[in-house]
C-alpha cells in the first residue's frame, strides 16, 4: 500500500446559493482506507461529499483525486475518474424497477463488480428485481443504493449515512457489507452520525464542525478519547 | 334540436377531431418530455412546429425534396436548431427559477415568428398533399392523407412511449426526471442528455409541423395558435406525464370535434371549460397522480 | 434629500410634458405604467407569474367602453366599475389557480386568459375582430370636460399617481410583508400559521383590479377596445416591460413601461422588425440583466457611493 493519499481535500469552501456551508476543509484519504466524517447535524459532512462529487457547484479550494485536480470538473466527469456516491436519502428511483435501478449506472472502467456477483453479494435484491423501486423497505433501499454504485468500476465510494433511520439489525448488516467492501479493496469515505456504527467500521475519523475539520483521530485514539469524541457529537 | 346532425357530419367532425388530437398529442408529448427532465415549459414548442412545416415547404419549393424526404429531414434540422437554442438560451439560466426559461422561450417565439413573417409574409402558404384522393367509406369520405396522418402519428406516439417506458435509454430519462444530479453522479453526461432530450422534443414538434403542412396552411402564426390549446392540454393532463399528454391530446381533439357538431359556437371554449373543470376537480392533473407525487 | 429633489423634478416634468409631447403617447405610457405596476405587484412581490395578465387589461377596456357608450355614466364611475369587475374576475382566477405555484400558475393563467379571449371574440357586444369603436370620453363627475387629450392627460396622470401610491402602500403594509415572505419561502409562511393561498388570492384580486383600471383608462385614451388588448402578445409585453424596468422595484414598471411604449412607437414603422427587436431585447434582459434597468442602476449607485 502506498502512502500517497487517494483523495486530498485542501482549503475547500462551498456555498448553497448565498449561504456558505464549508469554510476551508482539509483532510486526506489513503488508498484502501475507510474514513468517516463525523460531527453534528449541519456541520457540513454531507456538503463535503456533495462538493467532492461536484453536485454542490459553487466551491473553491482544491480536491485532488488520484493525482488530478477535480474542483473544476463536472459531476459526470468526476464520476468517470472513479468516484461513486451514495446519497443520504438513497435516491432509489420510484419509476424504475429494482433491476433497472441496479443496472442504471454504466460500467465506466474495469474493476467493477459484475451483475451476477452483485446479486450473490446482495441476495435480498434477487427476489425483488421486478418490483418497483419505491416498494422496497428502508434497509433494502439502502442495500440497493450501495449495490448499484459498485458496478461502475469506481474504487472510491462516498457513502452518506447508510445507517440512518434503519433498525439495529439492519444497521449491523449494512456495517458488515461495508467491511466486506473494504476487504474487497474499496476505499471508502463515510459520513456518519451514529458513533457506534462509525467506531465499528472505520480506520480513521475526521471530525467536522461548522464547515471545518477540527480533529482527526484513528480508531485507537477514538477508543482512548471517547468522552472528547462524544462531546464533538453532542451525545 | 339536433336534426341537422347526420352520420356524415358526425363522422367528419370526429375525424377532424382525431386529426387535431394527433397534433395535440405529439406536441404535448414533446412538451412533457422536455418538462420532465429540464423543468422548462417550452413556450417555443409551437414556433418549432411551425418551423418544421416551413422547412418542409422550403425543401419542396427550393430543393425539390418531396414530402417523404421532408418527413425525415425537417425534424433533424429543427431538432439541431433546438439543441443550439438549448445551449445558447436555456443552459445559461438552468439554475434559476424555471419562470425564466419559460420567458426565454417566449422571447424566442417573438424572434422566430418575426423572422419568418419578415421572410414569408403573414398569410398562409399551401403545401400540396403527397397523397391525393381518398376512399368512400359509405358513411363518409376519408382522404388518404388524413388516414396516413392518423396512423403515423399514433405510431410515433406509441414508439416514443415505448422508448421512454420500456428501454434502457428511457430508464436514464425517467431516473433523471426524478433526480438528475444522482444520475449524473453515476457518470452519465446529463448536460448532453438534456440537450438531446430538448432536441428530441423539438424534433417531435417539427415532425408534427411536417404532417400538418398539407392539411393546414403553412403560416408563421400556425404555431402560436396551436400552442394555446397545447397549454390547456398539458394543464389538464398534468405536467410531465407522458401517457397523460398523449391521451389528453387525443381526448381534447375528439371533444373539440364533437362540440363542433353539437354546439359549433362553443368549440374553442369547450377545451378551456374542461380545463377549468379539471383544475377544480383534479387540481393535480388528470394523469399526474399515477406518475409521481413529488 | 436627493430623493425629494428627484420627485419634484419628476412631478414638474410630468405636469409640463403635454406641452412638449403628444399627449396620447404620454397617456399610453401612463396606462402601461399602471398595468406594469399591477403585474409587478404579483411577480415582483408575490413571486407569481401571471402569464395572461392582458385578460384583465383588455376585458376592462371593453367593460369601461360599453358603459361609456351605452349609459350616461361618468368617466370616473366607468373606471371604478371596470376596476371592481376585474377584481372580481381576479378573485375567481385566484380561486382556480392560486393553489398551484410557480410554473403551473403561469400556464393556468395563460390558458384562462385564452378562454377569456375566445369568450370575448364570441360575445356580441365586443365588435369581434373590428373591436369596440367610438368610446366617448364622458365628463368627469358629470361636469368637468375631459374630451380633449390635453385635459384627459391630467386626469390619467392623477389616477396613475394615486395607483402607484396605492401599490406603494400595499407593498409596505404587513400584507406586503407576508407576500414577500411567501415569494421567498412559502412553506415557512404556511408553518407560521398564515394560509398562503388566501394571501395569493388577495394579491391576484388587487393586481387584477389595478390592471383593470389601466385597461379602462386605455379605452378612453384610444377610444377603442380591441381583442389585441386581451391577447397573449400584450400579456408578454407587460412581462417584458416589468422585467426590463426591474422586478420588485417600485420605479421599475415606470421606467420599463415608458421605454417599451416609446420603443413601440419608434419601431412602428419597421413592421416585423419591431417584434424581432422586442424579442431580442427581452432575451438579452433574461440572459444578462435580470435585475432590470432600475436594479442595475441601484447596484451601480451603491457601488459608486461605497467606493467614493
Amino acid at each position: 500500500m502506498t502512502n500517497d493519499p487517494l483523495l486530498t481535500v485542501a482549503d475547500l469552501h462551498a456555498w448553497y446559493g448565498e449561504s456558505k456551508a464549508l469554510h476551508g476543509m482539509n483532510f486526506t484519504v489513503r488508498p484502501g482506507e475507510l474514513v468517516t466524517l463525523i460531527g453534528r447535524n449541519g456541520a457540513g459532512k454531507s456538503t463535503t461529499l456533495r462538493s467532492i462529487m461536484g453536485i454542490v457547484k459553487k466551491r473553491k479550494g482544491s480536491i485532488r483525486f488520484d493525482g488530478q485536480e477535480t474542483i473544476n470538473r463536472r459531476t459526470y466527469q468526476i464520476a468517470r475518474r472513479g468516484i461513486a456516491y451514495c446519497p443520504e436519502e438513497r435516491a432509489i428511483f420510484a419509476s424504475l424497477t429494482v433491476a433497472e435501478n441496479l443496472t442504471l449506472p454504466p460500467v465506466l472502467k474495469p474493476g467493477g463488480i459484475s451483475d451476477d456477483d452483485l446479486l450473490r453479494q446482495f441476495p435480498n435484491l434477487q427476489q425483488r428485481l421486478r418490483s418497483g423501486g419505491a416498494k422496497l423497505s428502508g434497509g433494502e433501499q439502502q442495500m440497493l443504493a450501495i449495490a448499484r454504485i459498485l458496478r461502475t468500476g469506481a474504487r472510491f465510494l462516498l457513502l452518506d449515512e447508510p445507517s440512518e433511520g434503519l433498525a439495529p439489525v439492519v444497521v449491523r448488516e449494512i456495517g458488515e457489507k461495508i467491511l466486506q467492501l473494504k476487504e474487497q479493496g474499496f476505499t471508502i469515505l463515510l459520513v456518519e452520525q451514529n458513533l457506534q456504527f462509525a467506531r465499528r467500521v472505520a480506520d480513521r475519523h475526521v471530525v467536522v464542525e461548522n464547515g471545518v475539520v477540527v480533529d482527526t483521530l484513528d480508531a485507537a485514539e477514538v477508543e482512548a478519547n471517547l468522552g472528547r469524541v462524544k462531546n464533538y457529537l453532542g451525545v | 334540436m339536433f336534426d341537422h346532425i347526420t352520420i356524415q357530419l358526425l363522422m367528419g367532425q370526429l375525424l377532424i377531431g382525431l386529426i387535431n388530437g394527433s397534433f395535440y398529442a405529439m406536441l404535448a408529448l414533446g412538451l412533457a418530455i422536455i418538462f420532465g427532465l429540464m423543468h422548462v415549459v417550452n413556450f417555443a414548442h409551437g414556433a418549432l412546429y411551425m418551423l418544421g412545416a416551413f422547412v418542409a415547404l422550403i425543401l419542396l419549393n427550393s430543393f425539390g425534396v418531396p414530402y417523404w424526404g421532408a418527413l425525415m429531414i425537417a425534424p433533424i434540422v429543427v431538432g439541431a436548431f433546438g439543441i443550439v437554442m438549448e445551449r445558447l438560451i436555456l443552459k445559461p439560466i438552468q439554475e434559476l427559477d424555471h419562470l425564466y426559461s419559460l420567458l426565454a422561450t417566449f422571447a424566442a417565439v417573438l424572434i422566430i415568428e418575426g423572422l419568418m413573417r419578415l421572410q414569408f409574409g403573414a398569410s398562409g402558404l399551401p403545401y400540396r398533399s403527397p397523397l391525393p384522393g381518398g376512399v368512400n367509406l359509405g358513411f363518409m369520405f376519408l382522404p388518404w392523407y388524413r388516414a396516413w396522418v392518423l396512423v403515423f402519428s399514433l405510431i410515433v406516439c406509441v414508439a416514443v412511449w415505448y422508448l421512454i417506458e420500456k428501454t434502457k435509454l428511457g430508464a436514464y430519462l425517467r431516473a433523471a426526471n426524478e433526480r438528475s444530479e444522482i444520475v449524473e453522479s453515476f457518470g452519465i453526461n446529463v448536460p448532453l442528455m438534456k440537450s438531446l432530450t430538448y432536441g428530441l422534443g423539438v424534433a417531435l414538434a417539427a415532425l408534427g409541423g411536417v404532417l400538418a403542412a398539407p392539411i393546414y396552411q403553412v403560416s408563421p402564426s400556425m404555431g402560436s395558435n396551436l400552442m394555446i390549446v397545447i397549454f390547456a392540454v398539458v394543464v389538464i393532463g398534468g405536467m410531465g406525464s407522458i401517457i397523460g399528454a398523449i391521451l389528453t391530446g387525443y381526448l381534447i381533439g375528439i371533444v373539440e370535434g364533437l362540440t363542433k357538431v353539437f354546439y359549433p359556437e362553443g368549440s374553442h371554449l369547450a377545451i378551456f371549460v374542461i380545463m377549468i373543470l379539471a383544475l377544480i376537480l383534479r387540481p393535480q392533473g388528470l394523469f399526474s397522480a399515477a406518475e409521481k407525487s413529488r | 434629500m436627493t430623493r425629494y429633489v428627484l420627485f419634484a423634478a419628476l412631478g414638474i416634468a410630468a405636469l409640463a410634458a403635454p406641452f412638449q409631447v403628444y399627449p396620447i403617447l404620454l397617456m399610453t405610457i401612463l396606462c402601461f405604467v399602471v398595468f406594469a405596476a399591477s403585474f409587478n405587484l404579483l411577480l415582483g412581490f408575490a413571486g407569481l407569474l401571471c402569464f395572461g395578465h392582458a385578460m384583465f387589461f383588455g376585458t376592462a377596456a371593453y367593460i369601461a367602453g360599453w358603459l361609456l357608450k351605452n349609459t350616461a355614466i361618468t368617466i370616473e364611475l366607468a373606471f371604478l366599475a371596470a376596476t371592481l369587475a376585474m377584481a372580481v374576475l381576479g378573485y375567481l382566477v385566484g380561486l382556480i389557480s392560486a393553489r398551484r405555484g410557480g410554473i403551473q400558475f403561469a400556464m393556468i393563467t395563460f390558458a384562462i386568459a385564452q378562454f377569456i379571449y375566445f369568450l370575448l371574440l364570441r360575445a356580441p357586444f365586443t365588435g369581434g375582430e373590428d373591436g369596440m369603436q367610438g368610446i366617448p370620453r364622458s365628463a368627469l363627475f358629470g361636469v368637468i370636460n375631459v374630451s380633449s387629450s390635453f385635459t384627459l392627460y391630467y386626469l390619467i396622470l392623477a389616477i396613475t399617481v394615486l395607483a402607484i401610491a396605492a401599490v406603494y402602500r400595499i407593498v409596505h403594509s404587513p400584507f406586503g410583508e407576508v407576500l414577500r415572505a411567501i415569494r421567498d419561502n412559502e412553506a415557512r409562511v404556511d408553518s407560521l400559521g398564515f394560509n398562503p393561498v388566501q394571501f395569493k388570492i388577495l394579491a391576484i384580486t388587487l393586481s387584477a383590479g389595478l390592471a383593470g383600471l389601466a385597461g379602462a383608462m386605455k379605452a378612453t385614451v384610444f377610444q377603442i377596445a380591441t381583442l389585441h388588448d386581451v391577447s397573449w402578445h400584450v400579456s408578454g409585453t407587460i412581462i417584458f416591460m416589468t422585467l426590463l424596468g426591474g422586478l420588485g422595484t417600485l420605479a421599475g414598471p415606470v421606467v420599463g413601461a415608458a421605454l417599451v411604449v416609446v420603443l413601440h412607437d419608434y419601431l412602428a414603422h419597421f413592421g416585423e422588425w419591431a417584434l424581432i427587436i422586442q424579442g431580442s431585447v427581452f432575451l438579452a434582459v433574461i440572459l444578462f440583466m435580470r435585475q432590470g434597468i432600475v436594479g442595475a442602476a441601484k447596484a451601480l449607485y451603491r457601488r459608486v457611493v461605497v467606493r467614493s
